[in-house]
């Protein structure tokens, strides 16, 4: 079974990642499942019906704004990273988090490295399915990278100077 | 100048830490070459022709006495003694080991520097005018700007992938020296009727492959709005600019296909959910950081006109000294004096660590212990006094920094080249150095007058080659070095492009296309006018008619 990062610590995955081609007919009712995002467009009403925990995912060219009315129907929103150098997701848990309110789960999905956590965590994003062939206790210790940041982001409402002046 | 409190000292120590276990791991085979690759880019890092290159960052090109020795220091025992000033205003050193290079980052935050964002595709280093704070054509001191946007791009966690290169650059005096139009983001900072400052915004500005002069999409942004307007310009670049071919994926190409116009509908949209949120900066961060670049204490002078012209009479070599490399100041008494590091014989830009040291000691004996380096490649002491020219001309002859050339055709911009560079088609160096032996009666070249001559040893354009007056460009035919030359570009207020004469040249044959080129000016040139005047009144033809003639 999978480990992933959650809440800053290492869990067992729970959650059935469907894959782009993934259709409705093979679903069990009541697996947690993430889908992608061609499923729940097209079939989102049937998805709703099931008993199982429902999340989606977004590849790097999808955008959040096709789902930003619907996005209480989710439990866990997982954005996904081709190649850890493609940084569009990084906007896209900023706009969730900082525009959107979305209060459940945000996870990186793909090409995730440690390198890239304490930053995925500053725009919002709270659990990280790591590479599997690299160990996520290994990327926990990321998470700590930096004591202090100057930018206002999903972490942390208020830029540095706001409260180095206060 | 700037100097850091417990927060930024610890941040910039924590990123040594994180880069030490980053190389640790990357030398320990835990990271790919792949997967070390943006994050040594992201410390300025790159693995070059002969070894490894480190890009230190000295934000908008300040730098202290003391920050300078220890860049000397580095120098000297981290490296073959010498390092090189780039186009953006950074320092770059040619021969460190990668494993020394946490233990140098570590000594650089000793002294408040680092090379965070040197490299990598993110906000690299804010750039401005060599003469902030002390030209008389000044508005508005860039420096706090400078520094407000440091500080904000540092580390801006949604930034750190962006689809490539980001550039910003600031200006804040009539005359236009931190070519910010030819930048991703350029900030001219303004008046408006009522006496406010504000910004003027140019997009997509940009030299390499596409050069493009950038187009301005906001007219009068308030100065508090800055950071939230950046950020809404850089977010619609990171989610909607191409990331299929890295040629294509500057913000140039994007704010083109859209047009700017439709470019700033987005930007506009995006900064109505950011304007007047958090990042929305206030006067008191503005007077906390506008406070570390208040004036040095500045003694009440009078303009020595006199005496100077006095000494010019007597001694024709400062007289020509400080036509060229001295500029007014501000402040009476006072002028501004440019260091040469574009002696004959001397890579364009390169200085050793004892004239490191020298500078550091001339800085704090001459101009309150700064220096500035410019985007041009040389070094400033941007507050000396007047009656101590004379003693200092006499001091930078004994340590090599006296060439009175600077802005004439021998002030070269010059990249490293295919000498030391991967990245280059062909060598910039040799090339700088045969035409400044072609030009070396320096009556001639005062005759000839402001001439930029950029050199660029790829279409990379560090040297950027399109926006020299004169542009060379180094490409491959078929595995021979060829050199492409274009004329007419200029990176001031009226900035253009260059346009190409025509086919490349053999390496050996620059010199005399040069020299052509100049013959040309000078039989066409109406008294008193620049070649780039001359350039744009009589066209290119009769340059290409010259130039091609003797082959035909």
């Amino acid at each position: 079974m999978q480990r992933i990062i959650k809440n800053d610590q290492v869990v067992d995955e729970s959650w059935h990642l469907l894959p782009k081609d993934a259709d409705l007919a093979t679903l069990s009712n009541s697996d947690d499942v993430i889908v992608p995002l061609s499923l729940w467009l097209e079939h989102g009403h049937a998805l709703r019906a099931r008993d199982g925990g429902l999340g989606v995912w977004l590849d790097a060219g999808e955008e959040i704004e096709e789902i930003a009315e619907q996005l209480d129907r989710f439990q866990v929103i997982a954005l996904n990273f081709p190649v850890f150098t493609d940084g569009r997701h990084f906007s896209t848990a900023r706009l969730l988090r900082e525009r959107y309110g979305y209060k459940g789960e945000v996870r990186a999905i793909g090409d995730v490295l440690r390198d890239q956590l304490f930053f995925m965590k500053r725009c919002g994003f709270d659990a990280y399915a790591v590479r599997p062939d690299r160990d996520p206790y290994d990327a926990l210790q990321s998470l700590q990278d930096f004591s202090d940041s100057y930018q206002a982001a999903a972490d942390q409402p208020l830029p540095l100077f706001r409260r180095r002046n206060a | 100048m700037y100097v850091y409190d417990s927060y930024d000292q610890r941040i910039v120590e924590d990123r040594v830490k994180q880069f030490r276990d980053q190389t640790r791991r990357y030398l320990a085979g835990e990271l790919s070459d792949e997967e070390f690759r943006p994050l040594r880019l992201q410390n300025g890092l790159y693995i070059q022709r002969y070894a490894p290159m480190l890009r230190i960052a000295v934000p908008y090109g300040l730098l202290s006495s003391r920050q300078v020795r220890k860049l000397a220091q580095i120098a000297r025992d981290y490296d073959k003694g010498y390092a090189h000033i780039s186009t953006r205003q950074n320092v770059q050193l040619n021969w460190p080991d990668l494993e020394d290079v946490p233990d140098i980052l570590a000594e650089l935050a000793t002294v408040q520097m680092h090379a965070i964002q040197t490299s990598g595709n993110c906000i690299r280093n804010t750039t401005t005018d060599q003469f902030a704070g002390v030209a008389r054509d000044e508005v508005i001191d860039p420096r706090p700007w400078c520094e407000l946007i440091r500080q904000w791009s540092t580390f801006h966690p949604e930034f750190a992938h962006l689809p490539r290169k980001f550039k910003i650059a600031v200006n804040g005096a009539a005359q236009d020296r931190a070519a910010i139009e030819v930048h991703d983001i350029g900030l001219e900072a303004v008046k408006n009727a009522a006496g406010e400052l504000g910004f003027r915004v140019s997009v997509g500005g940009g030299l390499g492959r596409t050069p493009i002069v950038g187009s301005f999409i906001n007219e009068f942004l308030p100065w508090q709005h800055l950071l939230s307007y950046l950020e809404a310009i850089i977010r619609v670049y990171n989610r909607y600019g191409r990331r299929d071919n890295k040629f294509k994926a500057r913000i140039k190409i994007l704010v083109k296909a859209l047009t700017p116009e439709v470019f700033a509908e987005r930007v506009d949209a995006e900064w109505t959910h950011l304007k007047d949120g958090p990042t929305t900066l206030d006067d008191a961060e503005v007077q906390r950081v506008a406070q570390f670049f208040v004036d040095p204490d500045y003694r009440a002078l009078v303009d020595e006109n006199e005496r100077l012209e006095g000494l010019d009479r007597e001694h024709p070599g400062f007289a020509r000294w400080r036509s060229r490399n001295v500029v007014l100041h501000k402040k009476p008494g006072y002028a501004a004096v440019t260091l040469s590091l574009k002696p004959t014989g001397v890579a364009p830009g390169d200085v050793t660590d004892k004239q490191l040291d020298v500078i550091a000691d001339l800085a704090d004996r001459y101009s309150f212990g700064e220096v500035r380096n410019s985007h041009n490649q040389n070094i400033i002491l941007a507050d000396v006094e007047q009656q101590s020219l004379f003693d200092l001309w006499n001091e930078l002859r004994e340590n090599g920094f006296a060439s009175p050339n600077i802005g004439l055709l021998t002030d070269m911009i010059c990249c490293p080249g295919g000498d030391f560079c991967s990245l280059a088609n062909a060598k910039s160096i040799p090339v700088a150095e045969s035409i400044q032996r072609r030009f070396d009666n320096l009556d001639y070249l005062f005759d000839l007058g402001d001439i930029d001559l950029n050199i660029s040893g790829c279409m990379n354009a560090c040297g950027h080659h399109h926006v020299g007056h004169i542009g060379i460009l180094g490409v491959d035919k078929k595995g021979q070095e060829f050199y492409q030359v274009s004329l007419g570009g200029s990176s001031a207020r009226d900035a253009s492009l260059g346009q190409i004469l025509g086919p490349s040249f053999a390496q050996d044959d620059m010199p005399d296309v040069i020299g052509k080129v100049i013959d040309v000016y000078v039989e066409r040139r109406t008294e008193e006018e620049r070649f780039i005047d001359t350039f744009r009144r009589i066209g290119i033809d009769p340059f290409k008619e010259r130039v091609y003639a003797a082959n035909h």
